[in-house]
């Protein structure tokens, strides 16, 4: 194995439901019904959807997502803009965080 | 099933399956009767479009005479035919467009051109803009996206502007605001995707034109690309070919298959030659029988018209007519 990333292994996502169909099944269609027009467009779900896969770095998510994105005629600009969101938050998560180093500085100073 | 389908996951196409073996009994002919008979008047465009299945562009020397056009009138005349559907290449750099098109409108059926709309923005060729409305043509307009990147990346630098100017003139003109002079605009997918919900595509690109540029029309039309053609040299070149004739496999919808636009209609090609559909004319894949358009015309004048239905020729790119929501050259099917 040359890499733990292969594209055709987007292809046998549903061979995760060999071992356990039931799982499977009700994640299937909850997925499916997540990405239904609702109080959202499937329009804004694909860019949530593409912003999170940038976020949680998955590659099969991002080929998906953007392809999907594509098809629904997104725009490059928007799935940037969206992309920009997730690493906002990404970024803003760890300068937050830096309270807590804060937090202990001032807990350790005397 | 659904979450397969937003993933992309399919199974790998590597033995592609005749097309011809997913049609049953009943879709493999035509209706008894067909309603559109669409005559490619030439390939000679302004324009040389990436995605192109006919490769028309303005070296392009192949037209249709003006004999072949009275021919196709002839046909008019005397079948049961709703709708002429002029399509091209650019139809307007045929010669005897303008003739045809006038005569046409004379007879008592929908006469609609499809339109680059680039073309009615050269001073040659505007006028045909206020003939169109004059005479009530409708207009099938390309336009692949709303954004000018993605439409000059398309159609070449310049195209998006010039569209959006043409469209606000056909408005202005009385174009797309239902008072009975129809502007249809054509989506199709920048790359080797398929085109998402019609329904979303146009809510989309009638919000975005509405408040970019103040244009309305009536309905849009997504159209998948067909592998042919300068698209499919485009995907070739790029290493992409195989992958998007297995998306389109992997697609497949028999949902679309009663809907296919070849079993409503008869194509003419610009020497005649009748076709299923504009694909197959791209595919050199004429009617079985042989015909053209003057065997229909001749037999009709002997008072022995030809029966209209006919058994359609199938091949790998008829996938692409069937695959998500289904194309044609009226929009999805499925």
């Amino acid at each position: 194995m040359k890499t733990y990333y292969n594209p055709e292994d987007l292809g046998k996502f549903s061979t995760m439901g060999e071992e356990a169909p039931d799982l499977w099944d009700a994640y299937m269609n909850y997925y499916g019904k997540v990405f239904e027009d609702g109080a959202l467009t499937a329009r804004e779900k694909s860019l949530i959807a593409l912003a999170v896969a940038a976020a949680v770095q998955c590659p099969y998510c991002i080929d998906s997502y953007t392809g999907g994105s594509l098809e629904k005629g997104i725009t490059e600009e928007e799935m940037t803009e969206a992309i920009h969101v997730a690493n906002a938050i990404r970024g803003g998560a760890s300068l937050v965080h830096g309270v807590q180093m804060k937090n202990i500085v001032r807990d350790m100073e005397l | 099933m659904a979450a397969t389908v937003a993933l992309g996951v399919a199974l790998a196409a590597t033995v592609e399956i005749p097309f011809i073996d997913r049609v049953d009994e009943d879709n493999r002919i035509t209706r008894e009767s067909l309603e559109i008979l669409q005559v490619n008047v030439g390939a000679k465009c302004n324009l040389r479009c990436k995605h192109c299945h006919i490769q028309a562009g303005p070296d392009r020397e192949e037209l249709m005479n003006r004999q072949t056009m009275q021919a196709c009138l002839d046909v008019l005349d005397a079948y049961d035919f709703k709708t002429l559907d002029i399509t091209g290449g650019a139809p307007e750099l045929n010669p005897d467009f303008e003739w045809f098109v006038t005569e046409a409108c004379k007879r008592d059926v929908t006469v609609m051109t499809r339109c680059n709309l680039v073309i009615l923005d050269t001073p040659e060729h505007a006028h045909l803009a206020e003939l169109y409305a004059r005479l009530g043509v409708q207009v099938v307009a390309s336009l692949p996206h709303f954004v000018q990147k993605n439409t000059d990346n398309q159609r070449g630098d310049g195209t998006f502007d010039a569209s959006i100017r043409v469209l606000q003139w056909l408005n202005a003109l009385g174009y797309g605001k239902g008072s009975g002079l129809e502007l249809n605009l054509v989506y199709n997918p920048g790359g080797p995707f398929l085109p998402g919900s019609q329904d979303q595509l146009e809510a989309e690109y009638r919000r975005r034109l509405q408040a970019g540029f103040d244009i309305v029309f009536d309905h849009l039309f997504a159209i998948t690309n067909n592998p042919l053609g300068r698209f499919a040299a485009a995907l070739s070149a790029k290493g992409k070919l195989q992958d998007y004739r297995d998306k389109l496999v992997t697609s497949f919808n028999p949902g679309t298959l009663p809907n296919m636009m070849c079993r409503n209609q008869l194509s003419v090609g610009w020497d005649g030659r009748c076709y299923d559909c504009d694909f197959n004319q791209a595919a050199e894949l004429p009617c079985g029988d042989g015909r053209t358009i003057f065997d229909y015309r001749d037999a009709a004048q002997a008072c022995k018209p030809l029966d209209l239905k006919r058994s359609i020729e199938f091949d790998g790119h008829c996938y692409a007519c069937c695959a998500g929501s289904g194309s044609s050259c009226g929009g999805a099917t499925g």
